[in-house]
């Protein structure tokens, strides 16, 4: 029955898909499932809360083609006119910047905006918080040489540096605000996209208006958006089944999914993607027995991925098996090469007769231990407690201590735990970006297995600087066995997996592989 | 019980104890019934292990968010663990935190409301201020430092469940033995020169006893229901422990209109026991309270 | 008096500066702080710089004592500096969550009231018959079912009827609307709330008034005036509610305290952007200031409810301020 409702509102899914010419008019009121965001800087802050209500009033130098969103290398231009091909050995990107684009408040926007902004992201003055700067190490100069043109100057040549430029949170400023205070935009609004600032009521609603000034021809095609911050799934549900909301854009369960899908049938369509999150299980390097590479291997052999990933499915936003890199992207592991890996192999009691030789044969039987893990139920709580019970079947007892985020994250930092589930969550999907996240704890700060791999390292460095995608394959899988095999570093646990249940009156937005993306709300239209 | 039967030759005068409990039942049917939910309660969580007709904690994925059926009696839950065994286990988290929580804190009320009532003076006065700040913070803040400092432990939600227990029961505890405490046998003691632990323990604590017994079995419910609230905001026992509050957190939610056996299992489970603990308390306070006895 | 009265409002004093200390070492005894939430919490990797730039900008690497005692002072101006997680004031902060809060305490009361003490007057007039055993059985049913249940339950009921009358699913809005610009929005969103937290406020206030109203019936001049021969229902209106009112409306005083800031579980369960939910946020995003500040709101109405109480008895009672 379950199957049956899911293959329907895939098909169901895919019919909304289909050309139809747009309507203009309406109002969007979608959820934001969090509680009022921090500042309201892009630059600087780092949840989805914050990126949901904010997205629509900006503009960003270039995006994810918002046609063809789950594609991880289709990059459009936003504010340039045209993709640039890199020059120099590949070492520098000139944009052409288009013209006649203002500001909400009417003042026009030029590279001196575009690029005043991107050096408070790349190079931020003492005092400016940066959240994403790390992802720009290989920039050297940001120049803007007339009103129309800005040059990106990189260290070295890179196939990470274009997804990167595409992030969702460059916004662009206005240049002549910054040089006054750089601080402007932690409390207020003013963009060049194509919706204006209305309202923010504190702690429970952001409301924007049509940008009649916009530049991409006819859109946006709503007359504005009403987001509400809604943290608790079931008032989610609620909301959509009474359509007090229309959708939301982070994930709702697959349970969510089901019970709208039953009582709203076709007045309701699924979105469905792979998502550019997922667990990862990092036992701590320093202590002990965790120092040897055969207990943490027993562990991850204990894991029956295939069987849990199809199970969990059903009740959490988690779907695909995958090694370090996303699964949808093509330098991602296909399923012969990762079977190969340790943990991944489809014969399960092999898998758990080599976890309890290795056990034994490095003294850890009947081990015992304690799991650091985040108190979100979805997906954390849920892949903790499956993991509990596999460790069981290999006799390894496991008691979960899910504590809020904060401590969550300063026991990881300062190294208080035994083993910990944590996340992995990007944005774009920009694989050697991301699977920077494995490299040791003195290479990358948020790598909290603590541990030490010369050899790794030199591989990652190698791929990082590779400009042919065949070849930066090739290292790829070689990092990937030393993380996963030969280090037996950190393990990833199941990828997550977006589903998003939207009354079906909402056309044009297309579900993404991640809920930063594609959040401008600038190709939505309403059939009503 | 089956020794019942009454020595002839006794002189013991007082009725019977089971003729005792006839006319408690005929008196306070309601606190009977409360008292048969509440002793139902304790069996099942002691005998757990024997009445679970599945390990609580074992997921088995051929079998998630099932009906109620003759292999699982109350259905199955998100992970394919059997509702019954976990309800079953849940009764004896229940329990834990429960007891532990209304003792704890009613013993260390009782000792510190008796005594702040028996030393009086500045003792009694920093005592007052300390209840009176325990008693107006917060209870949220406490159990999250609690939880993000130790983790989620069952004993740590007991900790975070006493600590504002303490001050109530303290403050009732201490104006019964105020009155207590100018009757002429405490002076009596007093000029006997019985140390303090002897006359607080002895003579004083015994006087206070219905306010405490009373208060006590007040407490035990609101545990668990405070339980219950605490891991709806995700600070109470953590998975994949067995416990009420916690089933109602996972799966009532979320699955409340889809496969509502999950939801509503465990809030009965609450609900009867709560209900159980708050009749029996009642009918002990009709009982025990000399205001109300005549009656 | 006036000496009694002195003395009572000097010793809500050291409760308040027990409070604030309490609240400041709580929080910062808690691992890891706001900026950590603010820039890891999604999952993403951000860099280390951010973090300490985001700790000066909030003023948390600065020493703990002077941190504490510019709280302090500030309390002592009302003042409460602003919110860490949004840079916004932190008055301007909670005086965007009272209203809702406000209303639904209100409102929660009226109900109380409405049923309590009708329903615990009768139940004590009516004492062992199957009236009494019912209305006992509904006020500890009020007590013994977890809010949050309630709440959950009685929304998804009410779109389940009206989807079931209508046609149609129906539930209560999501976001607040003061009530004088949209009566029917605003009402309709409070209304919900209201009745499930009232339940177990009237089930509270039904047990007081069953168990005073007992008393007091037991009193000689209650037997008295029976004994004149006075009709039942004067003697209820007359005498016995008017005495038994003094600790129920104390009751009600504390209780009302209490919600301000305490309906922590019911604003999520309902989406209601009010003071307790504010609570849960700046508590789990580890914002100190926004913390302290709701602390010291709920502290001081709950220290001061309780003060009109024992001022209100020691006025009533002479012993009392003498003793």
């Amino acid at each position: 029955m379950r199957g049956f409702l899911v293959a329907l509102s895939l098909l169901i899914g895919f019919g909304a898909t289909a050309a139809e010419t747009p309507k203009r008019g309406g109002v969007l009121t979608f959820l934001i499932p969090a509680d009022g965001g921090p500042s309201l800087d892009g630059h600087k802050e780092g949840t989805y809360a914050v990126l949901h209500a904010m997205a629509p009033f900006y503009s960003t130098l270039v995006r994810v083609n918002p046609d063809n969103p789950t594609s991880t290398t289709d990059f459009v231009c936003d504010l340039c006119t045209g993709m640039p091909v890199p020059t120099d050995n590949g070492l520098t990107f000139t944009f052409k910047i288009r013209q006649g684009v203002k500001f909400h408040d009417g003042t026009p926007l030029d590279a001196r905006d575009v690029s005043a902004s991107w050096r408070r992201i790349v190079f931020p003055q003492p005092g400016v918080a940066s959240a994403r700067r790390n992802n720009f190490l290989m920039v050297d100069k940001i120049e803007d040489p007339d009103a129309t043109t800005v040059i990106f100057r990189l260290k070295f040549p890179t196939l990470s540096f274009f997804p990167a430029l595409a992030d969702p949170w460059n916004f662009i400023y206005s240049h002549r605000i910054l040089e006054k205070d750089q601080h402007y935009f932690e409390r207020n609004v003013l963009g060049s996209g194509p919706f204006k600032f209305d309202k923010y009521e504190i702690g429970q609603s952001v409301t924007g208006v049509r940008n009649p000034d916009y530049y991409h021809p006819g859109q946006p095609y709503l007359d504005g958006f009403h987001a509400i911050f809604a943290p608790k799934q079931q008032t989610r549900v609620d909301a959509i089944r009474a359509d007090r909301a229309a959708m939301e854009f982070r994930s709702m369960s697959p349970s969510a999914r089901d019970q709208l899908v039953k009582e709203l049938g076709d007045k309701v369509t699924v979105q469905e993607s792979d998502w550019n999150c997922g667990n990862v299980l990092t036992p701590n390097h320093k202590r002990k027995p965790f120092d040897d590479v055969r207990v943490r291997k027993a562990l991850y052999l204990a894991i029956d991925q295939w069987r849990g990933a199809e199970a969990l499915s059903k009740i959490a936003i988690i779907r695909t098996v995958g090694g370090i890199v996303y699964p949808g992207s093509p330098l991602a592991a296909t399923r012969d090469e990762l079977t190969k890996l340790p943990g991944f192999s489809p014969d399960i009691e092999k898998s758990r007769a080599e976890a309890r030789r290795l056990l034994k044969e490095a003294g850890a039987e009947g081990l015992s231990f304690e799991m650091l893990n985040r108190n979100v139920d979805q997906p954390y709580v849920i892949v903790g407690t499956w993991l509990v019970d596999e460790f069981r079947k290999i006799g390894v007892t496991v008691t979960q201590k899910i504590i809020p985020t904060g401590p969550w994250l300063e026991a990881m930092r300062a190294g208080d735990f035994s083993v910990a589930l944590e996340a992995n969550c990007q944005n774009i999907v920009n694989p050697i970006a991301d699977t920077g996240r494995y490299l040791p704890h003195e290479h990358y700060s948020d790598n909290f297995a603590y541990h030490d791999d010369p050899k790794q390292v030199e591989i990652y460095n190698k791929m990082v600087r590779e400009i042919d995608p065949a070849k930066a394959r090739v290292l790829m899988r070689e990092y990937e066995k030393q993380v996963l095999e030969v280090g037996a570093h950190q393990q990833p646990v199941t990828w997550w997996y977006r589903i998003l249940p939207i009354r079906s009156y909402v056309k044009g937005w297309k579900i993404t592989s991640s809920h930063y993306l594609n959040q401008d709300l600038a190709n939505i239209w309403l059939d009503k | 019980m089956s020794t019942t039967t009454a020595d002839p030759d006794a002189l013991d005068l007082r009725p019977p104890a089971w003729s005792r409990a006839v006319r408690f039942c005929q008196r306070q049917p309601l606190g009977s019934f409360g008292l048969v939910l509440v002793v139902i309660v304790a069996i099942t969580g002691i005998f757990a292990e024997l009445l679970a007709p599945y390990n609580p904690t074992a997921n088995d994925f051929s079998s998630m968010t099932e009906a109620p059926s003759l292999a699982h009696l109350l259905g199955t839950d998100q992970f394919g663990r059997d509702l019954m065994s976990r309800i079953i286990f849940g009764a004896r988290t229940a329990l834990i935190v429960g007891l532990s929580s209304a003792f704890v804190g009613g013993l260390l009320g009782l000792v510190l409301g008796v005594g702040s009532a028996y030393f009086g003076g500045t003792i009694d006065l920093l005592l007052q201020r300390v209840f009176d700040v325990v008693m107006a913070f917060p209870l949220i803040i406490m159990a999250l430092a609690i939880v993000s400092i130790f983790g989620t432990g069952v004993h740590n939600v007991i900790i975070a469940i006493t600590i504002p227990l303490i001050p109530r029961c303290a403050r009732v505890v201490r104006s019964a033995a105020l009155v207590i405490r100018e009757v002429p046998y405490v002076d009596a003691a007093r000029a006997c020169g019985y140390g303090h632990v002897r006359i607080i323990m002895r003579h004083m604590s015994p006087n206070v006893m219905a306010p405490f017994l009373i208060m006590v079995t007040a407490f035990v419910g609101q545990a668990i229901l405070a339980e219950a609230s605490l891991s709806y905001l995700g600070l109470g026992v953590q998975e994949p422990v067995p416990a009420w509050g916690l089933m109602l957190q996972g799966g009532a939610e979320e699955y409340a209109s889809t496969a509502p056996w999950i939801a509503i299992f465990p809030g009965v489970a609450i609900m009867l026991s709560v209900l159980g603990i708050n009749l029996f308390g009642d009918a002990l306070r009709d009982t025990l309270d000399p205001k109300l006895r005549d009656r | 008096m006036l000496q009694y009265v002195l003395k009572r409002v000097l010793l809500t004093i050291p409760t308040l500066i027990g409070a604030a200390a309490l609240v400041f070492l709580l929080m910062r005894l808690i691992p890891g702080d706001i900026c950590l939430v603010r820039l890891g919490g999604g999952g993403a990797s951000f860099d280390p710089k951010a973090l300490a730039s985001c700790h000066t900008e909030i003023g948390v690497d600065r020493p703990v004592i002077v941190q504490f005692l510019e709280f302090m002072w500030g309390a002592v101006r009302l003042d409460f500096g602003t919110s860490m997680w949004s840079g916004k004031p932190v008055i301007v902060e909670i005086a965007a969550r009272l209203p809702i809060s406000l209303e639904i305490a209100i409102m929660a009361t009226v109900v109380a009231v409405a049923l309590a003490i009708p329903l615990g007057t009768i139940s004590a007039l009516k004492q062992g018959t199957w009236l009494d055993v019912a209305v006992r059985v509904f006020a500890i049913g009020g007590i013994a079912t977890p809010s949050f249940w309630l709440g959950i339950v009685s929304v998804l009921l009410v779109l389940d009827l009206t989807n079931w009358i209508g046609g149609k699913p129906w539930m209560p809005p999501i976001d607040y609307v003061p009530l004088w610009q949209d009566p029917i929005h605003n009402l309709s969103m409070a209304m919900l709330p209201a009745l499930t937290v009232g339940y177990r406020y009237a089930a509270v206030t039904m047990r007081m008034t069953r168990s005073t109203m007992l008393e007091v019936m037991k009193e000689d001049y209650i037997r008295t005036a029976r004994a004149k021969g006075l009709i039942n229902k004067l003697i209820i209106n007359r005498h016995a509610l008017k005495n038994a009112l003094l600790p129920i409306v104390t009751l009600i005083g504390i209780e009302f305290a209490f919600l301000i800031g305490g309906l922590v579980v019911t604003e999520q369960v309902f989406n209601l952007n009010g003071v307790g939910r504010l609570f849960v946020q700046a508590v789990q995003n580890q914002d100190y200031t926004l913390t302290q500040a709701l602390v010291m709101l709920t502290v001081t109405v709950f220290v001061f409810t309780n003060l009109a109480v024992d001022l209100l008895y020691a006025w009533l009672d002479p012993r009392i301020r003498f003793n």
